[in-house]
């Protein structure tokens, strides 16, 4: 099991593996891109949470008189065209980007599982539809996938989250399978056939458990992805609604016209997705690293 | 090998038969249809006349009704009607393509160029300070989206030379056209060169790990020869597949790129089409889009195939 090799790679290499908190500290300092990617993460989740502390200024409340004021007055990062606070629009667009990320990458791995699991634990007819249906999914780019998606839902948080979830769903389900169909062939499985265990039971008691390591690192590794195709989404006008604050949609809102008059338009709500993304980007190795060794480059 | 490429074709015709299955039944779902936009925007309704569009449209048909007339369209060569323009779906598409391509391919070429030699570069000297660098700059590439990549080229633009690098369909001179292509193929080529340089980075260090590496070295072959020779031509096979799968990639980028800069290519156009509700024009592009995807994973499965002796495909 893969928990047992961290375990045994912890102290062959000399760590204090006694307390939860030198762990950690081992590992920030084995990892250290992966120790500042989950410090971009804290500050990302905290933000989100916290929105409404960390703001003086409603994101949704436009005034006129402050339309395209730059940075300063307590206006910090500027104005949009319509006066409302760039600074509390990207600390709000936070909480967006995380709820549609961790939603679309959950509702995502959960189909994926599912299927991947029916797929690989079943075979049979059942497999061959199942590999046909991600075949057709997997032709389409994940972009004009959930572009079409998005289109045909209708703009809502709730859709945008639907429309990035299904096209994960191939990818995630083509590991689950992989993993499940090495897995069935196991002593362990064999035996709890065995003594008489229902399928059902087998799958999601023995063989599912079992795939959760390579699933952790797949989610993480898709975080980032999500939270991109939500921002294009956006951006194009496909993606969140006003009055939502979305960093995508800020950056259309700001588009050409903007970029010579306005550049904080343009700079902020750019760095706070690539911030993100960068974040879940450095994590997601890091993860991989720890919980799938034989990948360790 | 044979058996095996019929039963690959067939298995691609019937993803592709899929695709247009799905994507006809999603665009109709949609609730309201490009009469009821053009009717918003108008803002007055004559139910006679809307009824009128919308049997002219063949949009009162039954949807496997509408999914026949467009199959059978497809196979005589008709693509249809755009709604919005009136004219053939197929003279809308085809003059925008090459503006695409054009793009498509100077990304590809820019993330070759880049992405390789520096994934080489970084696996070599896997653990050196040049190789945290590079990695970190991989990992960033990724993590910029390409449509503000783009945006932040515009203002570098607008900052030293006060012009913005706008879209024109009469360029002067071929220095020019080249110029106008390049500056956005480089925004959506540095995100596809940065998932290069990582796969050839980890594809390298899994070569540099075997034993005929070893072999190589212990025999007296220099480093060079063994980093050039031996072991990056095996390292290459697994990075034609990513090469493969960039195409798929590029399209994402290019769809948001063309919206920042503004170019009238069929990535755009796409999402105009989306907005529109130009059932048509949105169709053909996404199986035009599924055809290319599809096509260059078969070529690459057979790549492999010319590439590694090892792999022989039954079927």
């Amino acid at each position: 099991m893969q928990t047992n090799e961290y375990a045994a790679e912890l102290s062959r290499a000399g760590a204090n593996v006694g307390g939860r908190w030198s762990a950690a500290l081992f590992l920030a300092r084995r990892y250290p891109l992966g120790a500042l990617g989950a410090a971009i993460m804290t500050l990302f989740v905290f933000t989100a949470l916290f929105a409404e502390f960390l703001t003086v200024n409603d994101p949704l409340s436009t005034n006129s008189a402050l339309s395209l004021a730059p940075p300063g007055n307590g206006y910090w990062l500027g104005a949009d065209n319509f006066g409302r606070d760039v600074y509390s629009r990207i600390v709000f667009g936070a909480r967006i980007s995380l709820m549609v990320g961790i939603g679309a990458t959950s509702l995502g791995c959960f189909f994926g599982v599912t299927l991947g699991l029916l797929s690989g634990y079943l075979s049979g007819w059942v497999d061959l539809l199942i590999q046909r249906l991600i075949d057709i999914m997997q032709a389409l780019p994940l972009l004009v996938l959930a572009l079409v998606m998005s289109a045909a839902l209708g703009p809502s948080v709730q859709n945008v989250i639907l429309a990035i979830a299904i096209p994960l769903i191939p990818s995630v389900a083509r590991v689950i399978r992989a993993n499940t169909l090495a897995l069935r062939e196991q002593p362990f499985v064999e035996a709890a056939r065995a003594i008489g265990m229902s399928d059902l039971r087998i799958a999601l008691r023995h063989v599912l458990p079992n795939t959760l390591a390579p699933l952790i690192v797949l989610a993480t590794a898709q975080l980032g992805s999500t939270i991109l195709v939500e921002a294009s989404l956006s951006f194009l006008g496909l993606g969140i609604p006003e009055p939502f604050p979305s960093w995508g949609r800020m950056l259309s809102e700001s588009a050409a016209e903007y970029v010579r008059v306005a550049p904080w338009l343009v700079i902020f709500p750019g760095i706070a997705i690539s911030l993100a993304v960068f974040g879940t980007n450095l994590l997601g190795d890091a993860v991989r690293d720890i919980l799938d060794p034989r990948q360790r480059t | 090998m044979a058996s095996y490429l019929v039963r690959r074709l067939l298995l691609m015709i019937l993803t592709l038969f899929g695709i247009s299955i799905i994507i006809f039944t999603l665009l109709r779902i949609v609730p309201g249809n490009v009469v009821d936009i053009l009717f918003d925007a108008g803002g007055f309704v004559d139910p006679a006349e809307k009824a009128k569009i919308e049997a002219d449209l063949g949009l009162d048909k039954s949807i496997p009704m509408q999914y026949a007339a467009w199959i059978g369209g497809l196979a005589k060569g008709d693509l249809g009607h755009s709604y919005v323009s009136e004219k053939r779906t197929i003279d809308e598409i085809l003059p925008r393509i090459p503006i695409t391509a054009r793009l498509a391919v100077l990304a590809l070429m820019f993330s070759v160029l880049f992405g390789l030699p520096l994934g080489v570069l970084s696996a070599v000297r896997q653990n050196t300070r040049l190789d945290y660098v590079l990695r970190v700059v991989s990992l960033s590439g990724l993590s910029l989206p390409s449509f503000w990549l783009g945006m932040l080229i515009l203002m570098a633009f607008v900052a030293t030379t006060d012009a913005f690098p706008i879209y024109s369909a009469a360029p002067e001179s071929f220095w020019q056209a080249l110029l106008m292509y390049s500056v956005p193929a480089a925004a959506v080529g540095f995100r596809s060169s940065a998932l290069l340089m990582r796969m050839t980075r980890s594809s390298m260090l899994e070569v540099l790990r075997q034993d005929y590496i070893r072999t190589a070295r212990s025999k007296g072959a220099t480093e060079n020869s063994v980093n050039y020779r031996h072991a990056l031509r095996n390292a290459m096979l697994p990075v034609v597949t990513v090469i493969g799968m960039e195409a798929a990639f590029l399209i994402g980028g290019l769809i948001v790129t063309e919206t920042v800069f503004n170019i009238p290519g069929v990535a755009r156009f796409l999402v105009e089409a989306i907005r529109w509700r130009d059932y048509p024009i949105v169709q053909n592009l996404v199986m035009f889009v599924a055809v290319i995807v599809v096509t260059v994973n078969f070529a690459v499965d057979m790549l492999y195939a010319v590439l590694d002796p090892r792999i022989k495909y039954s079927g």
